[in-house]
């Protein structure tokens, strides 16, 4: 019973030794605050503000930390009267 | 001169006090004159894995804070005449550890020993930096676990930062100590490999400490292991260990393989 479980389960240190390769790559590179993509992310969304009102429930940011790119995507709502909005406000 | 070590990891658990006891038994059984200090202030527990708990009168807060002098805190182990403990405070709060207090603690027992092994704190507060400041080398213990061998990585940034060394423009000596590793584990590929480790942190390994019944026998009595059992897997990778720490070039094997088989590893050599 045990040596089928042995076989049939995905051996799990490969994963772990490919998520650390990861993750430290980002840590090394982001000392003293300078994580890029978290920089971007903020600049993008300060540029934006400045032009409409951003309902924070309607914007989604999602990022992926990959060994070789990372990806950012900021997907965000923007509703008719959006510069109407700031205006107003 | 003595060489100061500071024995660090960031995450807690992983050994560093079983490590600290351990090397220092095992470099003054050879005769080294050695002292270990407990940086842990507030949660000492070296004194402990080394059976001198009753026999602590005064601590490391005590010279600092100038109640005590330095000889009359120092603890001298009962088995090993050349190996020494200075105890941490365990109701002091921990910012009586002032920096100008360690520098001179460290500078006064680095002329009386041979090894000030200093036991780092987990973290990487106060107390962990104190404890590696004056390092002139560092021993990282890690786990072959993905959370230890990130913290290692901190701490191994920090020590390339935060250190005297480092600060004087120096290269910190780090070498990794790996601890609680299980062989038949890493071969069926739940563990991390040695080969791992040494690949993601890369620094120098100074030796592989099996993971053992015997290292938790050893602190119930109160010995460190390489005293408790010297002939104990435990206590031959950190003799060994020791003895990597002298300059020593001694191969680094894989306890509990098989010679041959993993030709591999066996004729790893240490750095």
């Amino acid at each position: 019973m045990n040596f089928l479980r042995l076989f049939s389960r995905p051996q799990s240190a490969p994963a772990a030794r490919e998520r650390l390769q990861v993750l430290l790559a980002h840590e090394r590179a982001a000392t003293g605050d300078s994580d890029l993509v978290t920089k971007l992310r903020d600049e993008i969304l300060r540029v934006i503000s400045k032009h409409m009102q951003i309902d924070d429930e309607k914007v989604s940011v999602k990022m992926e930390r990959g060994a070789q790119v990372s990806t950012l995507a900021v997907d965000i709502e923007i509703p008719f009267d959006a510069s109407k909005k700031k205006k107003a406000a | 001169m003595g060489k100061v070590i500071v024995v660090t990891s960031g995450k807690g658990g992983v050994g560093k006090t079983t490590s600290s006891a351990a090397l220092g038994a095992a470099l003054a059984q050879n005769g080294d004159r050695v002292v270990v200090v407990d940086f842990d202030v507030g949660l000492r527990n070296l004194d402990l894995v080394m059976g001198a708990e009753r026999r602590v009168v005064y601590d490391l807060v005590n010279v600092i804070q100038g109640e005590a002098k330095l000889t009359q805190a120092l603890i001298r182990d009962k088995r090993v005449e050349t190996l020494y403990l200075l105890p941490a405070s365990q109701t002091r709060d921990k910012d009586n550890l002032t920096p100008e207090g360690v520098e001179k603690v460290v500078g006064a027992l680095k002329k009386a020993f041979d090894w000030v092994i200093c036991d780092s704190p987990a973290g990487i507060e106060r107390g962990a930096t104190l404890a590696m400041r004056h390092a002139d080398v560092a021993v990282v213990v890690t786990n072959p676990e993905v959370s230890s061998v990130r913290d290692s990585d901190r701490i191994i940034g920090l020590l390339d930062s935060k250190t005297l060394k480092a600060e004087n423009g120096e290269r910190m000596d780090k070498h990794l100590l790996l601890t609680r590793y299980d062989p038949a584990r890493a071969e069926r590929g739940d563990m991390l490999k040695v080969d791992d480790v040494l690949e993601i942190l890369s620094i120098p390994l100074l030796g592989i400490i099996p993971e053992s019944m015997d290292v938790l026998r050893a602190s119930n009595v109160g010995a460190p292991v390489t005293l408790a059992d010297e002939r104990s897997a435990p206590a031959i990778a950190y003799f060994d260990a020791a003895r990597r720490l002298k300059g020593e070039n001694l191969p680094v094997t894989v306890p509990g393989e098989k010679r041959g088989f993993f030709g591999k590893i066996f004729g790893r050599k240490a750095a």
